[in-house]
C-alpha cells in the first residue's frame, strides 16, 4: 500500500477547501492559521469537509477529533499519522 | 382555468425576471411542480404551481421583468373550481353592465370594484385588461393571506437583474429589516440553557454514526423549537392586516449566510413532522441549495417562524430582527463553558444563550417566556427529542 506524501495530502485538503470557499485561495493559508476563521467556514461546511476527507483520503475522523484539526499543520500531522 | 402569477418571494419584492420556463404549452402539471425559474434581488428561485392542470399558454418571455401579481401563464384546470385560498378583500357589489366572466373573476381576486372601472370592450363592456389597469392604479394590492402586502414606499427605478447582485441583495435585506423595525413592536426575552445533556447525547449518537449521518448541534435546537412552538402556537404565524394569523403548518425559516455576503432565510417545510435525521438532511439540502441556487418558491415564502443561529462565531447573544410578516424570531448564540449553579453547588456547563424576538401585537412577554421555558425543558431531555 503506497503511503501518501505530505504534499499529496495537502493537495487534497486544498482541493476540498477550494470547493467549500471558491472565492478564497487555500494555498495562501499559513501553517498555523485557523482555517475556519480564515476561510469563513461554518459548521455545516466543516462537516462537509470531513465527509470529503473520508471520501478522498479514506480517513474517517471521529467527532471528538474535529477540535484538534484547526490548522494545516495539525491536519497534515494527523492525516499522515492515520495514513501511515 | 387558473392564472399563474408572478409570486411575491419576499416581503419587499416588487418584480421578478423570468429566467426560463420549465414547462411548455400542453404539458400536464401537478401541484408543487416547478413551472419556471425566476430571478429576484436575492437569487434565482424555482417557482411552483398551485394546482393540477394543463399549461394552456405562457404569457411572459424569458428575460422579461414583470411586477409581482402579473399573470405569467394560464393553466387549464380539470374542475372549474376557484382557487382554494380565500381572497383578502371583500367582494365588490354586483355590476349591472356587461362584464366578461373572466374579468369578473379577476376583479374579485384583485379587489377591484367593478363600479369604478371604465369598460373598453364592445358596448362599453369591461374586459380583463380594464381590470388589470384598475388594479395597477390602486395604491396597495393585498395578495393571498399567507403573503405580505406591498410596502408603502414608491417603487424603485427598474434595474436589470444580475447587475450588481450584491447591492440588490443588500437593498432587499435593508427594505425588509427597515420595514420590520418600523412596523413591528419588538420585545426581547433571553434565557441561558444548560446544554450538557443534549451535547452528551449528541456525542454518543454521532460516535455510533458514519460521518455522513452525523447530526450537527443546531438540529436538536430546531427540533426543540418545533416542540416548544407546539406548546405556544401563537408564535408560529403571521401578523397581516391588523390580525394575528396563527399557522396550522409549521415551516421553520433558517437563516443562511451567503459567502458573497447577504443572507437568506428559506423555510424547512413542515419541520414539526421531521425526525432529527430528516431535519439534518433537510437542512443540509436547504443550505446547499441556498448557496448554489435551486431554492423553491414555497421555501422562500412560507416560513411561519425563523431561527437564526450564530453559534459558529463568537457571539453569545443574538438580538434579532423579525422577518415580516412573521411574529417571532428565535436566536441562538455560541455554546460557551460557563459557571453554573445548581443544587447549591458551582460547576461549569456548556451554556447556550437563546433569545426570542417577538411581535408585541401578537403575543405578550408571558407567552414568550413560556416558549423559552418549554424550549429549555425539551433540551434537558434530548432522548425524547
Amino acid at each position: 500500500m503506497t503511503v501518501m506524501k505530505e504534499n499529496e495530502i495537502k493537495e487534497v485538503i486544498f482541493g476540498i477547501l477550494k470547493r467549500l470557499a471558491p472565492e478564497s485561495e487555500p494555498r495562501e493559508l499559513a501553517p498555523d492559521e485557523n482555517i475556519r476563521k480564515a476561510l469563513d467556514i461554518d459548521s455545516f461546511d466543516a462537516l462537509n469537509f470531513f465527509v470529503r476527507i473520508d471520501e478522498e483520503l479514506g480517513v474517517s475522523v471521529p467527532e471528538a477529533d474535529y477540535g484538534k484539526l484547526n490548522t494545516l499543520s495539525e491536519m497534515l500531522a494527523y492525516f499522515s499519522r492515520r495514513l501511515a | 382555468m387558473a392564472e399563474f402569477r408572478m409570486p411575491s418571494l419576499g416581503s419587499d419584492m416588487q418584480a421578478g425576471t423570468l429566467i426560463e420556463w420549465r414547462v411548455q404549452q400542453g404539458d400536464r402539471v401537478q401541484r408543487r411542480d416547478v413551472i419556471a425559474v425566476v430571478e429576484t434581488d436575492k437569487a434565482a428561485i424555482e417557482i411552483e404551481v398551485y394546482e393540477d392542470g394543463v399549461v394552456e399558454s405562457l404569457l411572459v418571455e424569458p428575460g422579461e421583468k414583470v411586477a409581482v401579481g402579473t399573470v405569467m401563464a394560464v393553466i387549464g384546470t380539470e374542475a372549474a373550481k376557484e382557487q382554494a385560498e380565500p381572497t383578502a378583500t371583500a367582494a365588490p357589489e354586483v355590476h349591472r353592465g356587461k362584464v366578461s366572466p373572466y374579468a369578473r373573476k379577476l376583479a374579485a381576486e384583485r379587489g377591484v370594484d367593478l363600479n369604478t372601472v371604465v369598460g373598453t370592450g364592445p358596448d362599453g363592456a369591461i374586459c380583463a385588461a380594464d381590470i388589470e389597469q384598475a388594479a395597477a392604479a390602486k395604491p396597495s394590492e393585498p395578495e393571498k393571506p399567507a403573503k405580505p402586502a406591498e410596502p408603502a414606499e414608491p417603487s424603485k427605478p427598474a434595474e436589470p437583474p444580475g447587475k450588481d447582485h450584491q447591492a440588490a441583495m443588500r437593498r432587499a435585506i435593508a427594505s425588509a429589516m427597515a420595514r420590520s423595525k418600523r412596523e413591528i413592536p419588538h420585545y426581547y426575552l433571553q434565557t441561558r440553557i444548560d446544554m450538557h445533556r443534549t451535547l452528551a447525547w449528541l456525542a454518543s449518537e454521532n460516535a455510533q454514526r458514519p460521518i455522513k449521518e452525523r447530526i450537527l448541534p443546531v438540529v436538536p435546537l430546531i427540533r426543540a423549537v418545533a416542540l416548544a412552538l407546539g406548546e405556544v402556537p401563537e408564535l408560529n404565524g403571521h401578523w397581516i392586516d391588523d390580525q394575528h394569523r396563527i399557522s396550522e403548518a409549521m415551516h421553520i425559516g433558517f437563516v443562511i449566510a451567503l459567502r458573497q455576503g447577504g443572507l437568506m432565510a428559506p423555510a424547512i417545510l413542515h419541520a414539526d413532522a421531521l425526525s432529527m435525521d430528516e431535519l439534518m438532511t433537510a437542512l443540509r439540502d436547504l443550505i446547499q441549495r441556498a448557496r448554489s441556487g435551486g431554492l423553491r418558491s414555497t421555501e422562500m415564502t412560507d416560513a411561519t417562524v425563523t431561527i437564526t443561529n450564530l453559534g459558529d462565531l463568537g457571539v453569545e447573544t443574538v438580538y434579532g430582527v423579525i422577518y415580516p410578516p412573521q411574529v417571532a424570531l428565535v436566536g441562538f448564540g455560541k455554546i460557551i463553558e460557563q459557571p453554573w449553579a445548581e443544587d447549591g453547588m458551582l460547576g461549569v456547563r456548556p451554556v447556550l444563550t437563546a433569545t426570542l424576538a417577538a411581535d408585541h401585537r401578537a403575543t405578550d412577554g408571558h407567552r414568550g417566556a413560556q416558549f423559552l421555558d418549554a424550549l429549555n425543558r425539551y433540551l434537558q431531555e434530548p432522548a425524547k427529542l
